[in-house]
């Protein structure tokens, strides 16, 4: 369900099974895979809070593959730009991300998310232990940079870049929030596990 | 129709300018309104016929590149009036009216007043160009419009030794253009040029693309083209015309000064904050189509290049 998009513009970019990515196809990939990119992000962060309202403790499995997907369509967005928008020309990409702060804020939360997906894995968890879940509170930081970049990208119509950082706001509110509670509880075994 | 030249009269003969402002007014006068005779540049309502459309090309002031396929031209528009995403105003616009259609010239000139669109094109000659546009979010086309040089209408309306600058206004109607109920602009779009930048030959008043009626959500009925300047510099949908003494206010610079200047001449040396200007992305192309270099004054540096001789143009970008 979630890889349907890239599905779709995988065949939109392939001119396949009638699909199309309207008049200016790199933009629409480029739109596209941003998009689902945050979405993704904002999905993994809602999971947390979800799981405490609702005690389904079964939906954590679904955080880990929606941060995945994150990360795919962060590095569908980025590679859009790259091959398709830029040309590859490695020289311009260069010297792009280097004069244009949003660019930069976009990729540090590219490379934040690398290490993120490599210790996805059950494995990962149990050999990293409280530290699994220090590091991926990185997630936090991957969000606000997320949004950052959105914002600072918009021409003029800020609307849609308010309206994520308002969720992704309430997201970690409510960790905050909650902190106390989380703090307390702490003296009782096994609970800071998933709290990322 | 009893005035095709309404352009040619002279301010002595129009009538006071309340009686213009409210056309069911001289409608509803009949007689009255008949014994305006010349004087009313206001006629009955007749919609422009197709075939006016049908211009022949100025070669001389065409590009030969291939040029974008109408479907291009018409479903990847920035008319924030409709929405601000590039298919939003193909989406948007079909409700718009477009005829009958007034627009006001005023300011410093000679022959002002509201004149139906019927009657401005009247005694012009309609041409096709075909030209580069360059927008300023680094993609270009390539696009025929249908229209009539700017400098052709300024004659005609006489302006003033005062006049310095033009200034355009497009409708503000947020009933008809759901965009406006935002404000994501200060509406209503205000553009500008400097008269001699207006009566450059390149400087075109469009009415059609591809000889046919410009479709909404290309600045139906009548928009600018300025081909040497980003596109945002082409106001849509205009009402107003107005020639006057100081630099008018542009909608985008006024809303990010040091994104958008006044000038917002094509210049690959000068970056957007966000962007580069060095090159661009022509629409249409495959998906591994390299970006081709944006040229100075989008390739029309010997046609203009002199309007800004001495001037710094990293300053006025
Ligand atoms: C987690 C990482 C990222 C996320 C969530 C993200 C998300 C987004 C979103 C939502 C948009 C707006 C899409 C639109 O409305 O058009 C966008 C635009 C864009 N992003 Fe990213 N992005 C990320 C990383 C990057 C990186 C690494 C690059 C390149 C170095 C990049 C380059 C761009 C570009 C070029 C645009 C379009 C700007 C324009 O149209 O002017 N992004 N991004």
């Amino acid at each position: 369900m979630f890889i349907t998009p890239a599905l779709w513009l995988a065949a939109g970019a392939l001119g396949v099974a009638g699909v199309s990515l309207g008049v200016d196809p790199v933009r629409s990939l480029v739109h596209e895979n941003g998009t689902m990119a945050l979405r993704m992000l904002v999905a993994t962060l809602a999971i947390t809070p979800l799981r405490q309202l609702t005690g389904h403790s079964d939906l954590l499995r679904l955080r880990r593959m929606l941060g995945l997907f994150a990360f795919f369509y962060a590095l569908l967005h980025l590679s859009s730009w790259v091959v398709f928008d830029q040309g590859m020309d490695l020289q311009m990409i260069l010297s792009e991300v280097v004069k244009r702060p949003y660019l930069l804020v976009g990729l540090s939360a590219v490379l934040l998310m690398l290490p993120l997906a490599l210790t996805s894995t059950t494995a990962a968890q149990r050999w990293l232990k409280r530290r699994w879940t220090q590091l991926h509170r990185l997630t936090y930081v991957i969000a606000v940079l997320a949004v950052w970049h959105f914002w600072w990208q918009v021409k003029k119509d800020l609307r849609e870049p308010i309206a994520y950082a308002v969720i992704v706001a309430v997201l970690l509110g409510w960790r905050v929030w909650k902190r106390p509670r989380a703090a307390k509880a702490r003296s009782a075994p096994a609970t800071t596990q998933g709290t990322a | 129709m009893a005035h095709k030249s309404a352009s040619i009269i002279l301010p002595s003969e129009i009538t006071s300018e309340a009686l213009f402002h409210d056309r069911r007014a001289v409608l509803a006068m009949g007689l009255a309104g008949a014994a305006l005779g010349a004087a009313t540049p206001l006629t009955a309502l007749a919609d422009i016929p197709a075939e006016r459309y049908k211009a022949a090309r100025n070669a001389r002031l065409s590009v030969t590149e291939t040029a974008n396929t109408f479907e291009e031209i018409s479903g990847y528009n920035n008319f924030y009036e409709f929405g601000t995403d590039k298919s939003d105003p193909a989406a948007n616009s079909r409700n718009f009216k477009p005829l009958p259609w007034n627009v006001t010239v005023d300011g410093e000139c000679e022959v002002k007043g509201k004149f139906a669109l019927e009657d401005l094109l009247a005694p012009q000659t309609l041409e096709e160009r075909v030209y580069r546009m360059r927008c300023v979010e680094a993609w270009s086309m390539v696009i025929p419009w249908v229209g009539f040089p700017f400098a052709e209408l300024l004659k005609r309306h006489k302006p003033t030794s005062k006049a310095k600058y033009v200034a355009f206004t497009t409708l503000n109607d947020p009933k008809q253009m759901p965009g406006q109920r935002e404000r994501v602009l200060d509406w209503p779009y205000v553009e500008g040029l400097r008269m001699d930048e207006a009566m450059n030959p390149l400087t075109l008043l469009a009415v059609g693309v591809y000889g046919k009626a410009l479709p909404n959500q290309c600045g139906a009925p009548l928009r600018l083209v300025v081909p040497w300047k980003y596109g945002f510099k082409g106001i849509k949908s205009i009402v107003r015309i107005s020639f006057v003494e100081q630099q008018p206010r542009t909608s985008w610079s006024h809303a990010a000064p040091n994104e958008y200047g006044f000038y917002a001449n094509v210049n690959p040396a000068v970056d957007h904050p966000r962007w580069s200007q060095a090159t661009e992305r022509r629409i249409g192309g495959s998906l591994l189509a390299r970006r081709q270099a944006t040229l100075p004054f989008n390739g029309y540096a010997d046609q203009v290049a002199d309007l800004y001789k001495g001037m710094d143009l990293r300053r006025n970008f």
